[in-house]
């Protein structure tokens, strides 16, 4: 999507992150960086689209938060997007832009997975506004994150604070109307450099001033508060029951809700309005707050000493939905089902012609224990492959590996190996295999490079060759980058030819040196060209004995009638890791057509 | 409030469904209603089950669609039918590609797949339709286009002009690969009967 002329307030459906790429176009945006992590991927990818923002991936949020500071302090608005345990690793350089403010706009959207869709854990990162000391505002659905994120940026630079917008998956991924209002022109607008050392340079001295000037700030954002549109109250006469609710709650408490109930809505999170909650608390009977994951609003409420149910009605986990907030309110429900039936369940594994897969085939023979890391491997952990064995946070493998290799000894101490994936190296990999190489460490990583941040859709990363907006740049290299930091022994394999990299990787194990083997092909999503003519099987040959579902490739069908294995033809992408499992040789392997050495 | 219709479509990653969910929330649009769309990306990318909530009406609030609420179900894989039956109510319409996709686990022994589900919808769906969609869009000119056919059925089960949703699909599909679409579209809005 070019954008050339400018339609004014349209009527567009759109995802929560689509509506998020189209408000920071509209409020004159000028420089987005981020890191990719579901549900809050498509922003960039979205915004680039637009050409009209000058877009880029970080290899991890901290260094995208620090850009976006940069072109704030030059006066630019600037937009930050990250899951929300990216907003961990970015949370130092967010706890001091605090203290500085900003000068453009700076507002970091930070999506939150209540119910754990696609994340290791389902933190509530709204307690970063008091943590952090920043505004955070949120929004319930599609047209909220459009006119919130436009919002976000105008008090951004009212009150000189970071903005944080909090979604979560549901309004990142949902899909909804939204009312498009007429873009701002910024384009009068010059960015230049300012000095100011008392507000720009956080030495104790200057900061002890600027903390002064947050808190003030923060007091002045309460009073704003109370007169915010963001906070909307629906009064209704009877005065019986009155439910707090925010982001998506809000939506499930309005279907279910009974219609003479009272609504305080809060858009604004951080900081809250003691006087909004206080005037609402105090004109109904009783209260409910509906919130999904940790009780933030009710422990404010509770606080202002007013009573109120909340947490024992809902829990502190996973996501709500109508039914759940129809229950908590002790509405019994009307529906019926249809009666349940047990199934199988049905989780992702990795894709036909993975990558992955040959690298975990040959860990799982020398019988290894994987400090594993965050990625589309971290999939390898399923039966068959049962191929990882810890898994913390993105960049944690190598830094465990080297803990566990230093407090056990003998084979135990050998078995210990640390897979990371490209992505994720260059994320908070890095830092760890300096410790490794300065701490003296005897263990063995593997880097799958596969070129691309595949979990996520197959992102742009300083490995893969060109930037988010489509320039080609310098592509990482990932042997000489090792060797500089001061690994002696390197080594590359690849993935597809197992019997090779078995060999390698029994002798880098057995090694009593710290080695990094580098396991180097590309994702086949992302690079269809590595795909070759499938493989068949030899229903004479096939005795049965099911040795090649053990790779746990989708293409690979059990024929339960016929005893025998088949390909599926239209998955299998040729890649041969199957193929030296078979006892007997039964797969028919064609000619390959573009398949070099490593 | 006014009456809102939900659809419920169910599948396997990599199905179209997104897609599918897609067409419908933009046909509500033209419309002039009001429409919301939930579904998780991420991980059901990679052969894990998918599922998308479509809710259109005068007013939608709720993203996501309540117990026994499924108005419509369109389901891509006949055992991804039971996934959230949950949703599903006795009065829900169910159009069900009439397609076993085995998944890994059951491939390598871990689990089966149920063998008795014709017995299962015969005995507990008031209405359904078993839909061989993907012989229908190898008809229509390829695999690919299976998805097509079974919005095709959708179409003609639901109250919406034809036109709209032609439209919409053309729009929606490669430019190259519209005439295969639209017959493909054809043949699963015949294949139901109203
Ligand atoms: S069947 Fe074998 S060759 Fe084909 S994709 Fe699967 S593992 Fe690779
Ligand atoms: S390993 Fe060979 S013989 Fe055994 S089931 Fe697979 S194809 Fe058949």
């Amino acid at each position: 999507m070019t954008q050339t002329t400018v339609e004014y307030a349209e009527k567009v459906l759109l995802s929560g992150n689509e509506a998020i790429a189209m408000a920071a176009v509209d409020a004159g945006v000028k420089l987005a960086s981020g890191y990719p992590g579901t549900p809050s991927t498509e922003i960039l990818e979205n915004l680039a689209k637009y050409r009209a923002v000058y877009c880029e991936w970080a290899p991890n949020e901290k260094v995208a938060l620090e850009v976006c500071i940069g072109a704030s302090f030059a006066g630019a608005r600037a937009l930050s997007t990250m899951k929300h345990v990216g907003l961990n690793v970015a949370a130092d350089p967010l706890f001091t832009a605090a203290y500085t403010g900003v000068r453009g706009g700076l507002v970091v959207i930070c999506a939150d997975d209540p119910g754990m869709h696609s994340s290791q854990n389902e933190q509530d990162n709204r307690h970063y506004g008091p943590a952090a000391k920043v505004l955070i505002l949120e929004p319930s659905d599609s047209d909220e994150a459009y006119h919130f994120t436009r919002m976000a940026f105008d008090l951004s630079e009212e009150f000189d604070i970071p903005v944080i917008v909090r979604t979560t998956t549901r309004v990142n991924h949902g899909k909804g109307v939204v009312h498009r209002a007429a873009p701002l022109d910024l384009s009068g607008r010059h960015c230049s450099l300012e000095v100011n050392p008392q507000k720009y340079v956080m030495i104790p001295a200057f900061a002890r001033a600027r903390h002064v000037v947050l808190e003030e700030t923060l007091n002045k954002l309460r009073l704003h508060a109370a007169e915010s549109e963001l906070n909307r109250t629906d009064m209704k006469n009877d005065r019986s029951v009155g439910v707090i609710t925010s982001g998506a709650s809000y939506q499930y408490v309005m279907e279910v809700i009974p219609e003479n109930w009272s609504v305080l809505k809060l858009g604004m999170i951080h900081p809250l309005s003691d006087d909004v909650l206080s005037r609402f608390c105090s004109s109904v009977e009783r209260v409910i707050v509906v919130e999904e994951l940790d009780p933030y609003i009710e422990t404010a409420v509770k606080a202002l000493g007013f009573k109120c149910d909340g947490k024992n009605l809902f829990g502190l986990q996973g996501e709500l939905n109508p039914d759940l907030v129809a229950k908590g309110f002790g509405i019994p429900s009307s529906s019926t089902t249809i009666p349940a039936k047990a199934l199988p369940p049905r989780p992702p594994v990795l894709c036909p012609g993975c990558p992955h897969r040959g690298t975990f085939t040959v860990l799982k023979k020398l019988k290894t224990f994987v400090s594993g890391d965050i990625g589309c491997y971290t999939l390898g952990v399923n039966k068959p492959l049962d191929g990882i064995h810890a898994c913390v946070c993105m960049g944690a493998s190598l830094g465990m590996a080297h803990g566990m290799g230093h407090v056990l000894s003998g084979a135990e101490k050998k078995k210990v190996v640390a897979v990371i994936g490209d992505s994720t190296f260059l994320h908070t990999g890095i830092n760890s295999l300096i410790n490794m190489v300065y701490n003296k460490s005897t263990g063995t990583v593997f880097i799958l490079d596969n070129r691309t941040t595949a979990m996520t859709g197959q992102q742009e990363n300083p490995g893969y060759g060109t930037t988010l907006m489509g320039e080609a740049t310098n592509n990482v290299d990932m042997v000489a980058l090792c060797r500089a930091v001061g690994v002696e022994h390197v080594y590359k394999g690849n993935p597809f030819d197992t019997v090779k990299l078995h060999e390698l990787a029994k002798r880098e194990i057995e090694r009593d040196e710290l080695s990094v083997v580098i396991v180097e092909k590309e994702c086949v999503l992302a690079f269809r060209e590595i795909i070759e003519e499938p493989l068949t099987i030899d229903a004479l040959k096939c005795i049965g004995c099911k040795a090649c579902l053990k790779v746990g490739c989708p293409a690979l069908v059990w024929d339960g009638a016929g005893k025998k294995v088949t390909v599926d033809i239209t998955l299998c992408t040729g890649c041969d890791v199957c193929v030296p499992e078979c006892p007997v040789d039964a797969f028919i392997v064609p000619e390959k057509k573009n398949r070099g050495e490593v | 409030m006014s009456k809102i219709t939900n659809i419920l479509i169910a599948g396997v990653g990599g199905q179209g469904i997104l897609l599918a969910s897609e067409i419908l929330s933009e046909i509500a649009l033209r419309l002039g209603l009001d429409v919301k769309k939930s579904e998780v990306h991420g991980m059901a990318q990679r052969g894990g089950s998918v599922v998308s909530h479509v809710r259109i009406g005068e007013k939608v609030f709720s993203p996501l669609i309540a117990q026994g609420a499924s108005d419509f179900l369109l389901s891509f894989e006949k055992m991804e039918t039971l996934r959230w039956q949950g949703l599903i109510g006795p009065q829900t319409v169910s159009i069900i590609n009439d397609t076993r996709i085995v998944p890994t686990n059951v491939n390598v022994g871990i689990d089966s797949y149920p063998e008795d589900l014709d017995a299962y919808f015969q005995q507990n769906m008031k209405k359904y339709f078993l839909v061989d969609a993907s012989q229908l869009a190898t008809e229509a000119g390829t695999i690919k286009a299976t998805n097509v056919v079974l919005i095709g059925s959708l179409a003609r089960l639901m109250h919406y002009d034809k036109q709209i949703w032609l439209d919409v699909i053309q729009e929606k599909v490669p430019p190259k690969t519209v005439a295969v679409n639209t017959k493909a579209f054809e043949l699963g809005y015949n294949a139901v009967a109203q």
